[in-house]
């Protein structure tokens, strides 16, 4: 893992520097957890499946759920598949309600067999699933959170300096004409993300999940005050997975568009080519 | 617990998808539902069980208790899951003269092994506490429960230093099927304080749809480790010779025996 900053292949100066971005640790926890957050989403959606429907506070008014996800008769006498939600009701046959099984048959189900680990309705498995992918990823988010905290360095690497603060909505309007800097240091928009992500999004799923378990209820009972009741926390663990499913495909997005084999490379080699212009991660402290 | 076999779907699906087996042959199987039919994955997945069960051991005291609420929060009914209505001719005799003949059977690794009559339970101190029943699936329900405590109960049969499960033998064949409902807990639960053989329901006698005339509450553990319709306790080393073997009728389709998660 050599410093490739000073890189003497000339087309490579030429193209720009090749700078060492992502630490192993970085790297390997990246994959890992792309292959767990796949796992729990799926295997989460197969939970979800068993039953149907959120509600707020303590427990389930099963009159009124704040969402559910159920399959009717249509005025035509056809099923149908609905999501209720809010006073509304969505027409949404054919991947929620109502959908496909493994042999074409339509079945009532709330996520779809494609969307669901596994596909066919099987809750407990489901449940292994969930929690062996969670073991994995939940340790691993403990050890990278420790890690970017530990060294000044990698805390610099999320938190934006003074001026990317304030450069911020100039940073979103440069972003929205998706125009890309390849710089050594990620831009204020950037950082925020992925704190926002690490520091929230990530630790909020754990704990909103810790407090769907009736013995950390009992262990820790503050859980249920903070995420306001059991079936509050089943809702809020819903609606971040969707936040978490909306980070990866904006993620991978910019991702595909800005570079994908540069940021591939950067991601399983480490090494990330920047603009010839471009300030290394050392220059741009002060900026 | 070790060749746990993980077997069958969803439990409490009212309607079985038909056709399953068909499905699981078909090509249609994703990459990770044949992993989910690969004996190595299912016992590396069930491994998971006694880790989460040794980590909320570890963060949870013996005696730390699971919230209770107020009479406010109790739901309008309580929801009634599993067996509403047990109909096999026993049950059915005890439920038509108001179980005055019902006992309850407590033996296995005991001193003492004795029955009890429901008249015996509610003369022992009881305990009343509003608590929320979580579901495996998903759904919660909060109600007022009215029982004996399990521990002063096991206290009168003295365990011996051998037991280490309790056992909950009932009277339902569930879904008519061929056996009869069954789960266990550890001395742990079973010695918690909130831990009742409860008897009665938001200040009423416990309905036939929830258990009558005996129903177990483990407030730290999911629904189905709850058994209702309660005709024996067996206090035991290991539920290894006991129906499939796996410590209850879920575990035995492949449920993990830890229900505190």
């Amino acid at each position: 893992m050599d410093n490739a900053n000073n890189n003497p292949h000339s087309t490579a100066r030429r193209r720009g520097r090749l700078i060492k971005r992502h630490g192993l640790f970085t790297r390997v926890w990246h994959w890992i957890n792309l292959v767990c957050l796949v796992v729990l989403l799926m295997s989460g959606l197969q939970i979800f499946n068993a039953h149907p429907a959120l509600y707020w506070g303590n427990d389930s008014n099963f009159d009124d759920p704040a969402l559910q996800i159920t399959a009717m008769r249509g005025d035509d006498g056809e099923p149908m598949g609905v999501v209720r939600i809010a006073g509304y009701r969505i027409n949404t046959t054919g991947v929620l309600g109502l959908s496909r099984d493994g042999n074409g048959e339509l079945d009532q189900r709330g996520f779809p067999a494609w969307a669901t680990l596994p596909g066919p309705q099987w809750l407990a498995m489901g449940r292994y699933w969930h929690f062996a992918a969670a073991w994995i990823f939940v340790p691993m988010l403990l050890a990278y959170l420790i890690y970017t905290l530990a060294s000044r360095a990698r805390r610099r690497l999320v938190w934006p300096t003074a001026a990317q603060w304030r450069g911020l909505p100039a940073t979103i309007a440069h972003h929205a004409r998706l125009k890309f800097d390849h710089k050594a240091d990620y831009n204020g928009l950037q950082k925020l993300t992925y704190l926002l992500v690490l520091f929230g999004l990530l630790p909020l799923m754990v704990l909103t999940g810790l407090t769907m378990s009736p013995t950390m209820n009992a262990a820790w009972p503050w859980l249920l005050d903070v995420f306001g009741g059991r079936q509050s926390a089943r809702t809020l663990h819903f609606i971040f997975s969707f936040a978490l499913v909306a980070f990866f495909v904006i993620h991978l997005g910019l991702v595909l568009i800005s570079g994908v084999l540069n940021n591939l490379r950067s991601m399983i080699t480490g090494r990330y080519r920047i603009s010839s212009d471009a300030p290394t991660a050392k220059d741009n402290r002060h900026a | 617990m070790r060749d746990r076999k993980l077997i069958v779907p969803d439990p409490k699906r009212r309607r079985l998808i038909t056709g399953l087996g068909a499905l699981g042959a078909s090509a249609a199987l994703t990459g990770c539902d044949s992993l989910s039919r690969n004996d190595q994955v299912k016992d590396l997945l069930g491994a998971t069980d006694r880790l989460t069960r040794a980590a909320q051991r570890l963060v949870s005291s013996r005696a730390s208790l699971a919230r209770e609420f107020s009479e406010s929060d109790i739901a309008d009914t309580m929801r009634a899951n599993g067996s509403t209505n047990p109909s096999n001719d026993d049950y059915k005799r005890h439920a038509a003269n108001g179980f005055a003949d019902w006992r309850l059977r407590i033996d296995g690794l005991v001193r003492q092994p004795a029955d009890f009559s429901i008249d015996d339970l509610k003369a022992m101190p009881s305990r009343t506490q509003i608590t929320r029943h979580d579901c495996v699936e998903g759904w919660s329900c909060i109600a007022k429960w009215t029982g004996a405590v399990l521990g002063d109960v096991l206290d009168q049969v003295r365990p011996t230093a051998e037991a280490r499960y309790v056992v909950f033998h009932c009277a339902d064949n569930i879904y008519g099927g061929p056996v009869k409902y069954y789960e266990s807990i550890d001395m742990v639960e079973a010695y918690h304080p909130q831990t009742l053989l409860a008897y009665g329901l938001n200040d009423d006698r416990l309905p036939i749809a929830n258990g009558a005339p005996l129903r177990l509450r483990a407030e730290r553990q999911l629904g189905y480790k709850m058994a209702k319709y309660v005709m024996r306790l067996e206090l035991v080393d290991s539920f290894a010779a006991i129906q499939g073997g796996n410590g209850g009728y879920w575990e035995d389709r492949g449920y993990e025996w830890w229900a505190g998660i």
